[in-house]
């Protein structure tokens, strides 16, 4: 189990040092000066020498890197030029309120996609199999930025039972916080759930067709016990590693979902900075995305290892 | 009992094995019903694309102030937006937008990604390593993230739309390759092909590639699908095909302005994004099942 540890930890470090060349080269794609664009309508030249030094614009590109890197490491991922606050603070205000609409997203993903594909299997070659996967074709092909306007229009709009945007945080009003995000929640749970229940359709109909269910049934063993005890503790645990491989999706979707239903979380962020050309927090919002995924990635690999004693050693 | 014998028994195993790999999956994709309706819808897209100058009621970049917000009607089959546009016309003229965003994205992701992949998989070493890594960094990154900022830095059109998909794609297709190489490179024929004196280049064309196509060809349906919703994600943000030019996806975004008086301007565009996302990934899941050797 150390070993296994120690090689993904190694494996970790150049995959880090790509991403992090990746993201500080995505500044080199800006057509032109960058300090030119980065001073916006200041077109002083004492402005844009102060812009040069303070992002050593006028250095030699490994030396501009080495600098960012650093910086990075210490926890600076720049400053906002728009909003004038550091980015790590930027990027720790808008956290918890991505935090929560993902928290949701997976806890109705793992809900509709394991109970479907559970479902699904089960009743193979029945209308509740047939519907299970038209439920995943729909959940795989559906822009969620479309199911999103979609359900504003049905709940807000014509039901009026949900607030069409806004958000208020779970500390202030429990219950106004889960009716603003409840709707952009389902959105993003929305695909995982079709990926999920897909997964857990395939991974369930192999177990019930193992031995040891045989063996469970031949004992007489109601089938409702079969099913749960038995089939579905196995087939589960990839699913379970799978929801946190998810998380890429989720922080895509969040992009969209936060900015149609006007949420201020991480999505929100970046696109606003998109827009402002704010360019460190777009590089320092991704640099953010990047390593939570790949930290994601390994503690997903490690429940697995921990959760599969075959493969513990 | 009949004998058969050796020369009979050849010539029956040849007549059954005549059939070329195209034809044969042809004929399996052709027993499965959600790949042939895929088929056709894409089909019929690529034609609307095609001929929409031709087919589309209206100009699809025409304002008309006395026809605003106007309801389905059989004026306006699908109705009219906030600045009295034919929706039908800019849904038809749209399909150009993202079937090409589709096509040409998943195209650069292949001419990047497949070399890197056989040079990977191939030349192993250092090459490898490298490859690999990057590989890795960029599948770090959630795909539409990446895309998003790799569009914000190039500057908002389609594209750059299409050029940030295309690069943020690339990934997979690389993994895939190298994957498919690893596999295929050990056979018997590749080092018969290595024995007699053949060229590293020559083996990886023209022996290395024919065999991974299949596995290249369902991965880029796929990846269209993808493409085609990351193309209507950019331009519902503004960075993908820019206004007055139609896109679905920047269609909705305008709907969602309108919604209360206006709902079947986000109903149409949306619809046709699901439509040709269903589509393809129909088409794809069949080409898996077709081009599976297990399957019969």
């Amino acid at each position: 189990m150390l070993s296994f540890l120690g090689h993904r930890l190694l494996q970790l470090i150049p995959t880090l040092f790509f991403v992090s060349v990746i993201i500080f080269g995505l500044q080199q794609l800006l057509p032109g000066d960058p300090a030119l664009i980065m001073a916006g309508e200041e077109r002083d030249p004492e402005v844009l020498a102060q812009i040069r030094k303070q992002y050593r614009l006028d250095q030699p590109i490994p030396i501009q890197y080495f600098y960012w890197i650093k910086g990075v490491m210490a926890g600076d991922l720049g400053e906002s030029m728009r909003i004038k606050k550091p980015v790590s603070e930027l990027v720790l205000e808008k956290l918890p309120v991505t935090l929560q609409l993902a928290s949701m997203a997976i806890i109705i993903a793992l809900t509709i996609g394991v109970g479907a594909g559970v479902i699904s299997a089960v009743k193979k070659d029945t209308w509740l199999d047939y519907a299970a996967n038209i439920f995943a074709l729909w959940g795989i092909s559906t822009p969620n930025f479309w199911l999103g306007i979609l359900l504003i229009f049905l709940f807000s709009v014509q039901l009026g039972w949900l607030p069409a945007s806004g958000y208020v945080s779970l500390g202030e009003d429990w219950r106004q916080s889960l009716a603003t995000t409840i709707m952009p929640a389902f959105v993003l749970g929305n695909a995982i759930a079709a990926v999920l229940m897909r997964h857990t359709r395939g991974a369930m109909l192999q177990v019930l067709t193992s031995d040891y269910v045989r063996t469970a049934r031949a004992k007489g063993l109601v089938e409702r016990v079969v099913v749960i005890k038995h089939a579905m503790r196995n087939a589960l645990t990839p699913i379970i590693t799978l929801g946190a491989l998810e998380l890429g999706t989720l922080l895509s979707g969040a992009v969209l979902t936060e900015q149609i239903f006007t949420i201020p979380g991480f999505g929100k962020l970046i696109v606003d900075a998109v827009f402002n050309r704010d360019y460190a927090v777009v590089q320092g919002v991704v640099l953010v995305t990047a390593t939570t995924y790949i930290t994601l990635n390994l503690l997903a690999d490690i429940a697995y290892v921990l959760a599969n004693p075959r493969l513990r050693g | 009992m009949a004998v058969v014998t050796a020369p009979d028994t050849i010539a029956a195993a040849g007549a059954e094995t005549i059939e070329s790999p195209g034809r044969r999956a042809w004929r399996r994709l052709k027993k499965r019903k959600g790949a042939m309706v895929g088929l056709a819808v894409v089909g019929i897209m690529v034609a609307v694309a095609i001929l929409a100058p031709w087919i589309a009621p209206y100009d699809p970049i025409k304002q008309s102030w006395s026809a605003v917000r106007k309801p389905p009607s059989e004026l306006y089959w699908l109705g009219t937006d906030e600045v009295g546009r034919d929706l039908l016309s800019r849904i038809i003229f749209g399909a150009r937008a993202s079937l090409s965003a589709g096509l040409i994205s998943v195209s650069i992701a292949l001419s990047i990604g497949v070399p890197l992949g056989v040079a990977a998989g191939y030349i192993g070493g250092w090459i490898d390593a490298l490859i690999s890594r990057i590989t890795d960094a960029m599948l770090a990154t959630p795909f539409l993230i990446l895309a998003i900022a790799l569009a914000a830095f190039l500057g908002p059109s389609l594209g750059n739309a299409m050029i940030a998909i295309g690069i943020t794609a690339t990934p997979i297709f690389i993994r895939l390759t190298r994957g498919q190489v690893m596999a295929v490179k050990v056979e018997d024929y590749i080092e018969a092909a290595a024995a007699v004196g053949n060229p590293r280049w020559r083996i990886a064309v023209k022996h290395i590639l024919p065999n991974i196509l299949p596995a290249l060809l369902v991965q880029a349906t796929l990846a269209i699908a993808t493409a085609i919703i990351a193309e209507a994600a950019l331009s519902f943000l503004g960075l993908g095909q820019q206004p007055p030019a139609p896109s679905w996806g920047s269609m909705l975004n305008t709907a969602q302005r309108f919604l209360t008086n206006a709902p079947w301007m986000a109903i149409w565009p949306g619809l046709a994004i699901f439509l040709a996302v269903l589509s393809f990934n129909l088409l794809g899941d069949g080409l898996r099942d077709a081009l599976d050797p297990k399957s019969r």
